[in-house]
């Protein structure tokens, strides 16, 4: 049983607090306008257009990906933050359930993603990319379900996760690995065989592209979407439910 | 009638016994104290009473409710202010119990009217709209109350609730809580290892390793140490002690250096013992029983003794751990 007001109020305190603390805005927005403009330029010179697509263009839904994925990332790991400075008890002696919480948490999440794709989708005209009034429905409706799953994936982790020290592992060992093994930065085909394995594992690669149909939409692979986006989107709608439930569990669990 | 019962509550973590078996209830309205070192397991017992922990045997129960059956109606029912602060220091002082409103489901006019009245209660109201990050200690502490009792809870439980303040913000918290129960017909539950703020309450259980040693009212706990304590201090302890117990008769304990003892008529007492005692007398102390005593009679140690640990003491610690494993 989920109770809206809770989760209304929660998901306040997270806009509230993110709108506060510019500095994390300002990060989550200057990465991927970094990795635009200054890597993807730099390869932009080197990799002749293919299929009608620039190298710019064909790294821009891996853009959106990483920026759904850093931002969801810290959302969830707000959590952490709660139960270090004690807030996570006010939540949990209060008269609602954990799955109120966790929704709280990862309907926050989302929607501060979703926020911040559509922030990148806005700037594309700065660098060169022009969307479709169509294209930007599109792929809004897909960073909502990207977003969702990976804040979900993100609330598990930091459920299980009892202090900040694990953050850095995270981050390094999951988050990173996540994004360079997506499909964001180079084809999954053109990986090899170790490596495509780990990519067809992750959540993220579908998100992704999930993207390059709506973005390259007459692009082949390898420089165009590579799986069918029906599977893309059950995929990662299957992975969003799978999280969510294995997070709202280990919240039930007291000792 | 009692709003809290405990029958035979038990908790262990693996091979720790925190609680064991321990069972009372406290009465509606009253203020009842847990008292004991760290570690005796308060903090446990509150925990599992707030529906935080479950229990390894045994029930507890408030206003009628299971707390490992029904925590939701327990939840409704109680108000929590923990030991370390729970605030968000991030957002404003209205927007912490705004929070704590719509958790509660207290709709938008009321939690407006609650918010006032209790900013006032605890005279914050001109800092309504100030972040908690600039909030002193005190203020803290006073807004956590505040939130507390913004859903009218019936039970308050207090989870050493001056820890770490200075004596004059103890003093003011306490004058507020004192003034709270006049005017609402609340029961407060607390945690405490200050003999002081003990002196506050009804009814005290004395804990020690789980278990509840002793349980009254303050005044007839004290009555268990016969009359007035001496401490004395003289050139051989152990000699002393010794002749105490030949020619007057009185066990003496020593400890941090000093005899103590209990006499019916101290004031009387001192003069012969130190004419009658071989060893020189350095100095004397005389003074009423005080709760410490009763802990240090019932236990054979001070509270004191296992006192919280200040950060010099866990820092001296780390950095002794941290030489050895470089060696």
């Amino acid at each position: 049983m989920i109770q809206w007001r809770p989760v209304y109020v929660i998901c306040l305190r997270e806009f509230k607090k993110f709108f506060r603390e510019k500095s994390r805005l300002l990060g989550t927005l200057a990465r991927p306008v970094l990795w635009l403009f200054v890597v993807g330029n730099g390869m932009n010179s080197l990799i002749r257009p293919q299929a009608g697509f620039s190298y710019l263009q064909f790294i821009f839904p891996g853009m959106i990906g990483m920026t759904i994925l850093f931002s969801s990332i810290f959302s969830s790991i707000s959590i952490v933050w709660d139960r270090e400075f004690g807030f996570m008890k006010e939540m949990l002696v209060a008269p609602i359930s954990r799955l109120s919480i966790v929704i709280g948490k990862a309907l926050s999440g989302t929607l501060l993603s979703v926020a911040q794709a559509i922030i990148i989708l806005v700037l594309t005209p700065f660098l060169g990319i022009h969307l479709t009034l169509m294209q930007f429905m599109e792929v809004t409706a897909v960073s909502i379900l990207v977003s969702f799953c990976i804040t979900s994936m993100g609330i598990l982790i930091a459920a299980r996760l009892t202090s900040f020290d694990g953050f850095n592992i995270i981050m390094n060992f999951l988050v990173m690995p996540m994004f360079f093994l997506s499909g964001a930065m180079y084809p999954v085909s053109s990986m090899p065989p170790a490596l495509r394995h780990l990519t067809h594992i992750n959540p993220l690669t579908y998100g992704i592209d999930a993207f390059k149909h709506m973005l390259l939409k007459n692009g082949t692979p390898p420089l165009g979407p590579e799986f069918p986006l029906a599977v893309d989107l059950l995929i990662v709608a299957a992975v969003s439910v799978v999280m969510l439930s294995l997070a709202a569990l280990s919240f039930r669990r007291k000792d | 009638m009692s709003i809290i019962t405990v029958n035979n509550l038990t908790k262990t973590f693996k091979t720790l016994t925190a609680v064991d078996d321990i069972s009372f209830s406290v009465n509606e309205g009253e203020v009842f104290g847990f008292l004991g070192p760290n570690g005796a397991g308060k903090t446990t017992t509150i925990n599992i009473l707030c529906t935080l922990l479950s229990s390894t045997a045994g029930a507890a129960s408030i206003a009628g409710n299971d707390c490992a059956q029904n925590p939701d109606e327990v939840r409704t029912a109680i108000g929590i202010i923990f030991q370390d602060t729970t605030l968000d220091t991030g957002l404003t002082a209205y927007e912490n119990l705004k929070f704590h409103a719509y958790l509660y489901n207290l709709d938008r006019a009321l939690t407006e009217r609650r918010i006032d009245e209790m900013l006032n209660v605890v005279e914050l109201q001109s800092r309504k709209h100030d972040l908690i990050k600039n909030f002193s200690g005190g203020m803290k502490r006073r807004l956590e109350i505040a939130r507390g009792l913004l859903h009218y809870p019936r039970v308050l439980f207090l989870d050493e609730p001056t820890i770490g303040l200075d004596p004059q913000t103890r003093n003011t918290i306490w004058d507020f809580i004192n003034t709270l129960r006049k005017k609402e017909k609340i029961t407060v539950f607390m945690t405490t290892h200050y003999m002081e703020e003990a002196e506050n309450c009804d009814r005290i259980a004395i804990m020690d390793h789980g278990r509840i040693i002793a349980m009254d009212t303050p005044g007839r706990l004290k009555e268990m140490v016969h009359g007035d304590v001496i401490t004395l201090v003289t050139s051989d302890n152990e000699l002393a002690r010794m002749e105490l117990q030949k020619t007057f008769g009185v066990e003496a304990r020593v400890e941090n250096g000093a005899l103590s003892l209990e006499a019916e008529k101290g004031d009387e007492l001192i003069p012969r013992l130190i004419h009658g005692l071989s060893v020189t007398t350095l100095s004397v102390g005389l003074k009423k029983p005080t709760l410490n005593d009763v802990f240090l009679r019932l236990t054979g140690r001070t509270i004191r003794d296992e006192g919280p640990r200040d950060n010099k003491e866990v820092t001296r610690e780390f950095v002794r751990s941290h030489r050895r494993a470089q060696r």
